[in-house]
């Protein structure tokens, strides 16, 4: 098994530097560079000229490619062009964090309701409770955060006035970098920008879990287990349950992609301080460094992830062997 | 179930006995028998038609401005003249400058009527929904069918592909893409292939790089759900026994394996088209999308929203749009699921 997260973690790293080569061609492609104006005003030529070649941007672009993965090396992600006084580093270190606590709360979330209630309906199947629950789901799965967040801003936040409506609940310094101080404020503004992200993963996580847990329970082995005379629970947790939840964990690197495209929506709905709102706003900038940057964390984030599927895929399905 | 009622059911089930019935007439009548799928059908032809015919369903063009009557809320209006209204007041009868308006879902920022906005909303949800699947349809097809014929090499290389776009966080980079295209068809191109774009986007109200964009995003699956199709059809007897009689590979491609490889991707794309009409309006929530004042219900989302404490309808109504469209694709993708899914037949 380490020998396969090894592999795969150097198979990673061609991936990632071509993913990192064409967002840095295609960043630089766009027309106008980041010294064209100041407020209003464009820049005088001769000064654009000077801070173009304290960036470097004046040297032929392959040479600034490789001094740019030089400076990865080394953990320089490199400067920001329109604020001097913060580097891509800080910028980086203020998001992240914000970023995977929204993410991993909301998977958190989505697993945490999603997997009982498939169960839950999948073990009164044909019945008004199974009806009910796959009802629901489908609503889950039909309202995107892009309405939920501002339907739950609405209801708890404007009528009901018991949640704040904005801003995430925990600043930096965070615990090991990117863990929050659970305070009653940290959970408070986590809430609705969770559960805008989460509802919708758990609903789709339910109707996953049903439709696996249905397949399973019709297989033979498990009617070869219940004709052993064993106990219904049994039959359930232990034979049925692990197989069922294979369909799921396949949706898990889809999930955390979704995750990351809520991020998108639900950072900017709620003014989070994230990675995605971040990323959201600099697209109309020329911030060749940040953007490539958080590019590059995005895609070594995808890549865990989907490596950490397929090691709980390996452990949940003993035929899967990686070596 | 009353005995009676089962036997009725029994009686219903087999009265066309003895009758042969190809795949296709059983899922129909499998689908037919679905009520709520049936009913999500429905819905959807229904806003097809509301799409098709906006201007009888929206009684204002969706850019009319009324800047003294804005962010009225639903069903309110302000009678500014209304010694010129009193006279003849009817709903919608009056021209907007007039006054006696009444706006049923309210107006925007600008005086827009909301309700004519969403009616021509449902022309871009439902055109993205179409042009996503046929793209990402046609590239996936080709794709997979291409690689999984080919086998060897070919596939191999193909498929690394595949695998490299499926490990790499795609929609950033579109969106890097699609700000690019922006910006490039603002400077404007005399010739080439990027005025063409630049030309066929204008047309598309600033759509058509969304289009390309979703279909870019979700081919990737399609690709691979086509060549495991080709995989496991190009070694059944019937293509054997056409490549025996002398079939070329065009005759074997068209004639038998894309038939059968078309309807699983087609079920496929219709349980997709939630996420395509999900991720155009999250591409225009955030400014990617239509140009103004075109109206997408992510963008009216996004214009709504900041305000939400006084207008709440803004962000309310085309946030419900959105989803009771996506809720009646849903419905209809799933009974069609269920309905091809012999599997799964008789479970459900």
């Amino acid at each position: 098994m380490t020998k396969y997260i090894i592999r795969r973690i150097l198979m990673a790293i061609p991936v990632v530097f071509l993913m990192v080569l064409a967002t840095f061609v295609l960043v630089h492609a766009m027309p106008g560079g980041p010294f064209d104006a100041i407020g209003q005003r464009s820049m005088p030529e001769h000064i654009r000229i000077l801070l173009e070649r304290r960036y470097g941007l004046d040297k032929p672009l392959y040479q600034q490619f490789f001094d740019y993965l030089m400076n990865l090396l080394r953990g320089d992600f490199g400067p920001l062009f329109r604020q001097p006084s913060q580097t891509v580093n800080d910028i980086i270190a203020q998001t992240f964090p914000v970023s995977i606590q929204l993410g991993l709360m909301s998977v958190a979330v989505g697993f945490v309701l999603g997997i009982p209630l498939g169960i839950f309906a999948a073990l009164n199947h044909n019945t008004p409770i199974d009806y009910t629950t796959t009802f629901l789901a489908v609503i889950g799965v039909s309202i995107p955060a892009l309405v939920m967040g501002p339907l739950l801003i609405y209801t708890f936040g404007v009528k009901l006035g018991w949640l704040p409506i904005a801003f995430w609940g925990a600043d930096p310094p965070f615990i090991l970098g990117f863990l929050p101080k659970p305070t009653a404020d940290f959970w408070s503004h986590a809430v609705m920008p969770v559960f805008s992200i989460g509802t919708g993963m758990a609903a789709g996580i339910a109707r996953l879990t049903r439709a696996g847990l249905l397949d399973v329970l019709s297989s033979d082995y498990i009617r070869t287990a219940r004709a052993k005379g064993l106990r219904e629970r049994v039959v359930i947790v232990v034979h049925a349950l692990k197989n069922s939840l294979i369909p799921v964990v396949t949706i898990l690197g889809p999930l955390l992609a979704g995750a990351v495209t809520g991020s998108f929506i639900t950072e900017q709905i709620f003014a989070l301080n994230g990675m995605g709102r971040r990323f959201v706003n600099s697209i109309g900038e020329r911030e060749y460094f940040l953007q490539t940057s958080l590019v590059l964390v995005y895609g070594v984030l995808l890549i865990f992830g989907n490596l950490l599927v397929d090691i709980i895929y390996a452990w949940l399905d003993p035929r899967i062997r990686y070596d | 179930m009353t005995p009676e009622k089962q036997l009725e059911q029994l009686v219903d089930n087999n009265k066309d006995l003895g009758k042969s019935r190809s795949p296709l007439q059983d899922a129909m009548r499998e689908f037919r028998r679905n009520k709520i799928a049936v009913g999500g059908m429905v819905f959807v032809v229904f806003v097809m038609i509301v799409a098709i015919a906006a201007p009888v369903f929206a009684p204002y063009h969706y850019a009319t401005q009324n800047l003294r009557n804005n962010r009225a809320k639903p069903m309110e209006g302000y009678d500014i003249l209304v010694s010129y209204a009193e006279k003849e007041c009817h709903w919608y009868n009056t021209p907007l400058e007039w006054g006696c308006t009444v706006f049923i879902a309210g107006s925007d920022a600008l005086g827009r009527d909301l309700w004519s906005r969403i009616v021509y909303g449902t022309r871009v949800s439902l055109s993205v929904a179409l042009a996503a699947a046929t793209v990402s349809l046609v590239i996936g097809l080709i794709y997979g069918t291409v690689s999984g014929y080919s086998g060897g090499r070919v596939d191999n290389l193909m498929m690394r592909i595949v695998d490299f776009l499926y490990a790499i966080p795609l929609l950033p980079i579109i969106i890097l893409m699609t700000v690019y295209f922006n910006a490039v068809s603002r400077q404007g191109a005399e010739s080439g292939l990027m005025s063409v774009l630049i030309n066929l986007d204008r047309l598309a109200g600033g759509l058509l790089f969304v289009f390309i964009a979703i279909g870019a995003l979700n081919w990737i699956g399609m690709a691979r759900l086509a060549r495991g199709q080709v995989l496991s059809y190009k070694e059944k007897e019937f293509v054997e026994a056409a490549r025996a009689i002398g079939a070329g590979n065009g005759h074997i491609i068209f004639k038998h394996l894309i038939p059968n490889v078309l309807g699983p991707l087609l079920i496929a794309e219709s349980m997709a088209i939630p996420g395509y009409i999900f991720l155009e309006a999250a591409l225009s929530f955030i400014g990617l999308g239509v140009t103004p004042p075109t109206p997408s219900w992510g963008a009216m989302i996004n214009e709504g929203y900041s305000g939400i404490r006084s207008n709440p309808h803004l962000v309310l109504f085309p946030g419900v749009a959105l989803s009771v469209l996506t809720l009646a694709f849903n419905f209809m993708g799933d009974g069609m699921r269920d309905a091809f899914d012999t599997r799964l037949r008789g479970r459900n």
